[in-house]
């Protein structure tokens, strides 16, 4: 009898299914059986959720069905996952199914929590509290900004990690420009809280982005830990008694990792995975690998991550298959647009040993895009980027830029 | 990177005050960084001091959910030991690096 090995992928997003096209081509379809499982048939574009709200765009523009970008000859499992038994190798559907495993790679992603705050997820949910990083929400809040005539907006981060950490600057920039377009810009406030203890992270970055708050008049009030919500008073409470009174407010909630991670014994306290950050394998089973969102390695939780760190994992698995040792390394690389209003963007580059700096990307010199610069080429970029994702990313077509970081173009002073 | 004294042994702190080799840390030195911050430390301090410097050793992340999580405080009971920026202030005082804070 004729054995097929089995490699099975738990999660079919972004991670998934870059693996899911990546591993099929790799591996001879006649040796090894490719199952792929996800509870939802929907793939959704997350980056288009922050165009919702200010009517860039629709569900429809973010919106495609997974089976499209997903290659043939792969069992596609639409089901949902019970638990992963990494000890007997097998995963475990709530339908009672059960996929035993030569290999894992798990890809469940993060999601956000709003119970997880007290007094977030009560009557006001999606009256006058809103997040964007859900498509109901990026709808909801839509609907409210229409009619609304001017107030507090308050958008708050919750906690770290989350994913897609750029995307709360970008909205209230995106905010910014709204509402001066609509000509009631003097009647918003707009003030950014966060538990960071600046605009972002590394010290060029957090400089060229706290300015852009400065100078669009945004409050940013940092040092901020949200405790709870008082959804009555239109109140938010940090930790530590400070207040910050709001008319609307748009929140990151905590972000976790999949409760299927927790049910598995296979997380932190946030049902993050214990990953090697540079061969991306479990730090607990020689057999297991992470990609994406669902990881603890200390890179961004964002698309771009996932795209890089790929090409690292298909090495490495591919030798662990062939009883080498793993070489690829990945380096934590990250790129992000950061929409900044009135058609421009900036755009990071960093890694995990090097900050965000300025100069020219992907080309030195030539660019197109700038580093920490403002442009509307960099703008452009991040728009083509959806086309781009949908295209080219998820079903593993080569895109022109290297995977390592890459320090050609920029000025390192 | 400056040097600087801190009860009566001189020590090699980077540009934000924090200790470069965390093996020279004893809790007089802590006292010392404390007072500075104008900061009395206690036993409760030290007790979270030590669950941080017991975290770092074992190569683990440094997160304030974890402390709160840890039996020894709560998150409020935190802030209120370290007042601002706790895990920014409770690392410095205890020989610590400063937390990288990812994104």
């Amino acid at each position: 009898m004729n054995y097929m090995k089995k490699i099975v992928i738990v999660g079919a997003g972004t991670a998934g299914t870059m693996m899911a096209n990546k591993l099929r081509k790799a591996l001879s379809k006649s040796e090894w059986e490719i199952t792929i499982i996800d509870k939802y048939k929907t793939h959704y574009y997350q980056p288009g959720f922050l165009f919702i709200p200010f009517g860039g765009y629709t569900k429809e523009d973010v919106v495609k069905q997974k089976d499209v970008f997903l290659p043939k000859d792969i069992n596609l499992i639409y089901a949902e996952v019970d638990r992963i038994d990494a000890i007997q190798n097998q995963v475990l559907l709530t339908d009672g199914k059960i996929y035993k495993y030569d290999y894992l790679v798990i890809a469940t992603g993060c999601q956000t929590r709003p119970e997880e705050t007290p007094g977030l997820k009560e009557a006001n949910w999606y009256k006058n509290i809103f997040d964007f990083y859900t498509i109901e929400g990026a709808i909801a809040l839509h609907e409210f900004f229409k009619n609304w005539q001017g107030g507090r907006l308050v958008m708050t981060i919750t906690e770290l990690p989350f994913k897609c950490p750029v995307a709360p600057l970008e909205f209230v920039f995106l905010a910014d420009a709204y509402f001066t377009k609509r000509g009631i810009r003097d009647k918003v406030e707009i003030i950014f809280t966060t538990p960071m203890s600046g605009a972002f992270t590394k010290p060029k970055a957090t400089a060229m982005l706290g300015k852009l708050l400065e100078e669009k008049n945004i409050k940013l009030v940092p040092d901020f830990y949200v405790e709870s919500v008082d959804s009555e008073n239109n109140i938010i409470h940090s930790y530590d008694g400070k207040e910050v009174a709001y008319d609307c407010l748009t929140i990151v909630p905590v972000n976790m990792g999949d409760e299927v991670i927790a049910r598995s014994g296979l997380g932190d306290d946030l049902n993050f995975i214990p990953t090697d950050k540079n061969t991306l394998r479990s730090n607990a089973f020689e057999n297991v690998f992470v990609l994406g969102d669902a990881s603890n390695i200390p890179a961004s939780k964002a698309g771009s991550v996932a795209h890089f760190s790929a090409d690292v994992l298909i090495g490495n698995m591919l030798e662990t298959i062939n009883g080498q040792p793993m070489t690829h390394s990945f380096d934590g690389h990250a790129n992000c647009y950061i929409e900044t209003g009135f058609g421009k963007a900036s755009l990071i580059d960093f890694n995990y040993t090097t900050e965000p700096l300025s100069g020219k990307y992907p080309v030195p010199v030539i660019g197109p895009f700038s580093l920490l610069g403002n442009s509307w080429i960099n703008h452009l970029g991040k728009l083509a980027f959806k086309t781009m994702y949908w295209e080219f990313l998820l079903k593993d077509r080569k895109l022109p830029v290297s995977n390592k970081m890459s320090m050609a173009g920029k000025n390192n002073d | 990177m400056t040097q600087k004294t801190y009860a009566g042994v001189a020590l090699e702190v980077n540009d934000e005050g924090y200790m470069i080799d965390k093996n020279q840390w004893t809790k007089e030195i802590a006292k010392a960084i404390g007072l500075e911050e104008s900061l009395e430390l206690t036993a409760k301090h030290f007790e979270v001091i030590e669950f941080l410097r017991d975290r770092v050793a074992k190569g683990e992340g440094l997160t304030i959910r974890s402390i709160g999580k840890s039996g020894i405080v709560d998150i409020k009971g935190f802030y209120a030991l370290f007042p601002g920026a706790p895990l920014k202030l409770a690392t410095r005082i205890g020989g610590l690096p400063k937390p990288v804070s990812c994104v």
